[in-house]
């Protein structure tokens, strides 16, 4: 049987709903632009949750984000942020991160330096904002504060030891206790099961007694990412408030918690401020001939189009589908944008695999004008209604550099300014 | 310097090394197998793992189709555990030389090889996924060996029989000699740095690719070796069935051989003139599925997860100095006219380790005045516990009937339990001092499946923290290199959904742990 398409008309399509995509409809959103937002989760559910602007560049640790941006103009005048003030990339921080904060996840304000966060292996990463039910754990350690990890049994991937193993010799007074998750009987622990079942009054009464009992004189005590779904501020205080200590999150392996959590409330709280929203949708198609650009997809109740005066392409890079890798060339398989890339297969990737260089495939991307207009093959705008943001751009190195978030959300800012100048006019 | 005494040294864990120890220990002969890295690090475990019939070396190299045609069987009976008996088929596509096809039967009948011929529609039957443009097909006895296994239980049954130990990371920096014998060798433990003395009555080069290198520290300049690097894929799937073998004479990518769940495929041939840190190139891996495409169209077009390259020692007879003589046979070099207890056996195939094994162990033997006959051939190899965790499909099969829930899956892509690792870490040859992730993937499946590794690598490690064998840094550095020696057979072959999951990887392994700047991330 054939069903009509139904149709969503929006001034502003965007396609990509992970940390680009819906920061770029927080923006849209805020300045009144009607905007729908679909496509794939992409690489929301792997994020710690740590949101970074510049940790590392040249090989080196950035102490101070804000200096090495400013610098970058001249370094690495490509890079996306070096189109970017400071200015506005920590206005478009702090938009981001109050929509979110009044939405029940606060994350720490953009401070002048970089923070050493800690990871799941026991290292630290720098980042610039981080949630505040993590940020415990960069006070404990500046602090050198009594300390106590725990595991659970089950949960794997994460291990109480390891962290404290490797952080030891800086830090003597943190300890490590593996316990039994009050919930849970046996066998594998997830992340996510463990988080909503402590949405629960009692079963963090349950907790929060065998914490109390365990860690000894700690005054802080730090937990693996699983401090609830939704209000996770609240649980936390819940919990602060039954052992009478300090409690901070440290992130999991992917798919983890902090993720979840973001990507869940943008799905609640889109509808709520009239975005269009159709998530976990891959976009099949584009049309440019239109007076409008239209996007094809579908959903469970049948086909979809998405008929909007701009669009913007969040789709990400190969993990998310924004860009392929072909047996010898990067393709852009939605919009078939040209892919600045190396020359050959051969020059993707370095012969050691942590090499301080990095790899030359990771600066390939989407070259785009300084509106974040994607380039066509002629070098000119590939179609004046047609926006991009995020780590699909090319010349930046969002794994290596540690600034895949500050790509997202400041080039989101920088794209969606561009929007709504240009249906202004 | 601390001394160690044993009646012989073998220097080389290939599977040739480890037949060597194996053969002595039965004997009742004690030895030290010491290796530089671990098991199979060389040819051994860079291979097919094909358990030849000898139809392959028919047109050009009798004596050892004769000598796969009999080591095969006698495998087949000893360590059926370590072996899978696919079958195998030749088959020839429009275009491939029909003489070669119209010999084939009459040259496998000369050398004993049992040899079937099919039509091509039966060979598509058998093999679906063949050419449709197939103009002879012959079937075959070939079958596939799991090197690492079959050098595990070697090691283990030698360790059984006559307290023989292993080694790995142990280097030889010299020979003390004396009176035109060599008195010790003096190693160096690679993992602390320390230099020791092992006394010996004799000592044996399996050295391999190595063995020149080795026989020139014993002052012996008569070992001539030829290196030929040869890369292969591993993919994503099983393609086949049976092995499939090109019916022509030995070329690139003419040989898709399964091996429990994945295929492997190659090989390419290229003269080297260095064997250390040998790396598949994007030409290579490109070659091996240009040729390979004839025989099977949609090796073009699938997942391959791996490329690895080894090098084949050929032995060149010192007379002729023509590559066109260069034999695919093995050589034993008994050194007798420049040190009296030193021997050198190198060249051959997986096929015939046991048949090499026994021959060296008769030499050294027969000098060491023993004259227990060899047994190799008739006794059983072990199924040992700790040794069976290479096989595709041990740990799952395990798993399922074991039924303990809290004994979770840490590499998920193969399902290898902890359990696994805990019985690898205490019982496994060469596991007696702190293992590494590398040592422990070569001793299981851990790290074979798509993800190569990349979220197992932090699982294991998690659960080795947590059960105290990685009480410091330690545990990272193993990470951050067993991490660096997947990546070696990934790069060649990242395209596709590999290309999603190495981003993935180097998101983990990177963005989130910092293993790229270790010493920056931990204070």
């Amino acid at each position: 049987m054939h069903t009509p398409p139904r149709t969503i008309t929006a001034d502003l399509a965007i396609i990509g709903t992970g940390l680009a995509g819906t920061a770029a409809a927080v923006f849209a959103s805020n300045r009144n632009i009607a905007c729908a937002i679909a496509g794939n989760t992409g690489a929301l559910a792997y994020t710690t949750g740590y949101f970074d602007l510049l940790g590392f560049f040249d090989g080196r640790f950035v102490g101070d984000p804000w200096d090495a941006l400013a610098k970058m103009q001249q370094t690495a005048p490509q890079h996306p942020l070096a189109g970017i003030s400071p200015e506005d990339v920590h206005r478009a921080f702090t938009e981001f991160i109050t929509f979110i904060g009044d939405n029940g996840i606060t994350y720490s304000q953009p401070g002048s330096d970089n923070l050493r966060a800690l990871t799941p292996a026991g290292t630290l990463k720098p980042t610039l904002c981080l949630p505040a039910t993590m940020a415990k754990g960069v006070e404990a350690i500046s602090r050198k504060a009594a300390c106590t990890v725990f595991g659970f049994h089950g949960l794997k991937g994460f291990s109480a030891n390891q962290i404290a193993a490797n952080l030891q010799n800086g830090w003597p007074k943190i300890e490590a206790r593996q316990i039994q998750f009050p919930t849970h009987l046996q066998g594998e622990l997830y992340a996510e099961v463990a988080a909503r079942s402590l949405e629960v009054p009692a079963n963090r009464k349950l907790l929060a007694r065998i914490l109390d009992s365990e860690a000894g004189q700690s005054d802080y005590i730090g937990l693996p990412a699983i401090l609830g779904i939704h209000r996770p501020d609240n649980i936390l205080h819940d919990l602060e408030q039954l052992t009478g200590r300090r409690i901070f999150e440290i992130p999991t392996m992917p798919p983890s918690v902090p993720g979840i959590r973001l990507r869940e409330m943008f799905e609640q709280q889109f509808p709520q401020r009239d975005i269009a929203m159709t998530p976990q949708q891959r976009i099949e198609r584009l049309d440019f001939t239109g007076e409008t650009i239209a996007l094809h997809l579908k959903d469970n109740h049948g086909p979809i189009v998405i008929s909007a005066k701009t669009a913007l392409l969040a789709t990400g890079r190969f993990l998310s589908g924004g860009l392929k890798a072909r047996f010898d060339s990067i393709d852009e398989p939605l919009a078939g944008l040209p892919v600045h890339q190396p020359s050959s297969r051969e020059q993707w990737y370095q012969n050691e695999y942590l090499d301080s260089r990095g790899h030359e495939i990771h600066q390939a991307g989407i070259e785009c004008d300084a509106s974040f207009r994607p380039l066509g093959k002629d070098g000119r705008v590939f179609d004046p209604r047609l926006f991009s943001a995020g780590i699909i751009l090319a010349h930046q190195d969002w794994i290596r550099q540690r600034c895949g978030a500050g790509v997202a959300i400041a080039t989101a800012y920088r794209a969606v300014q561009a929007v709504e100048d240009f249906l202004a006019e | 310097m601390a001394t160690i005494e044993t009646q012989v040294l073998i220097i080389g864990g290939g599977v040739t090394g480890a037949g060597i120890m194996r053969d002595l220990s039965l004997r009742g002969i004690h030895c030290i197998l010491i290796e530089k890295k671990d098991l199979c690090a060389g040819a051994s475990g860079g291979n097919h793992g094909l358990l030849h019939s000898g139809a392959r070396y028919v047109s050009n190299d009798l004596q050892s189709a004769v000598e796969c045609q009999a080591e095969g069987a006698t495998l087949k009976s000893i360590a059926p555990h370590c072996i899978e008996e696919t079958g195998g088929l030749f088959v020839g596509v429009e275009g491939d030389d029909e003489s070669f096809a119209a010999a084939f039967p009459s040259l496998c009948s000369t050398a004993g090889i049992d040899c079937e011929e099919i039509s091509s529609a039966a060979a598509r039957e058998l093999e679906p996924v063949l050419s449709d443009k197939l103009v002879s097909a012959f079937r075959v006895a070939d079958a596939t060996i799991d090197p690492f296994h079959l050098a595990l239980e070697n090691v283990a049954q030698a360790t059984t029989a006559c307290a023989s130990n292993y080694m790995p990371y142990c280097r030889i920096l010299r020979f003390d000699s004396a009176n035109g014998r060599l008195q010790a060798a003096v190693c160096e433990d690679m993992r602390s740095g320390e230099t020791f003395r092992i006394e010996a009555l004799q000592f044996v080069n399996a050295g391999g690719a190595w063995a020149m290198n080795i026989a020139s520290l014993a002052g012996c300049t008569d070992v001539h070796l030829l290196w030929s690097k040869g890369t292969l894929l591993i993919s994503h799937d099983r393609i086949t069935a049976h092995v499939i073998n090109r019916l022509r004479p030995p070329g690139d990518g003419d040989i898709l051989v399964p091996g429990g769940t994945v295929s492997v495929l190659g090989t390419t041939s290229v003269r080297v003139e260095s064997i250390d840190n040998l790396r598949p190139t994007v030409e290579e891996v490109n070659a091996n599925i240009t040729e390979a495409r004839a025989m099977i169209p949609s090796l073009e077009g699938i997942r391959y997860i791996r490329a690895f390259s080894r090098v084949r020692p050929l032995v060149q007879t010192i007379t002729t100095g023509d590559d066109r003589n260069v034999a695919r046979s093995f050589s034993l070099f008994e050194h007798s006219d420049c040190v009296d207890n030193f021997c050198t056996i190198t060249g051959g195939k997986l096929t015939t380790y046991r048949l090499m094994a026994e021959k060296t162990a008769d030499l050294v033997a027969a000098r060491l005045g023993n004259t227990r006959p060899c047994t190799t051939h008739t006794t059983p190899l072990p199924d040992a516990a700790s040794c069976k965790w290479t096989t595709p499909g041990a740990s799952p099969r395990y798993w399922y009937s074991a039924k303990k829930p809290e004994d979770m899956i840490l590499c998920e892509c193969e399902m290898v339990p902890q359990s696994a690792i805990d019985e690898v870490i205490r019982h496994a040859p060469g596991a007696q001092k702190k293992i590494s992730l590398e040592g422990i993937a070569l001793r299981t499946r851990a790290g074979k499946g798509p993800c190569q590794g990349s979220f197992c690598g932090i699982r294991i490690a998690s659960h080795l923290y947590d059960k105290k064998h990685y009480t410091d840094t330690t545990g990272l550095y193993h990470m951050r290199d067993f991490f660096s020696e997947r990546f070696k057979g990934m790069r060649s072959v990242i395209w596709g959904r590999q290309m999603a999951q190495m981003e993935l990887a180097e998101a983990l392994h990177c963005g989130l742990l910092g293993l790229e700047n270790l010493d920056a991330s931990t204070s």
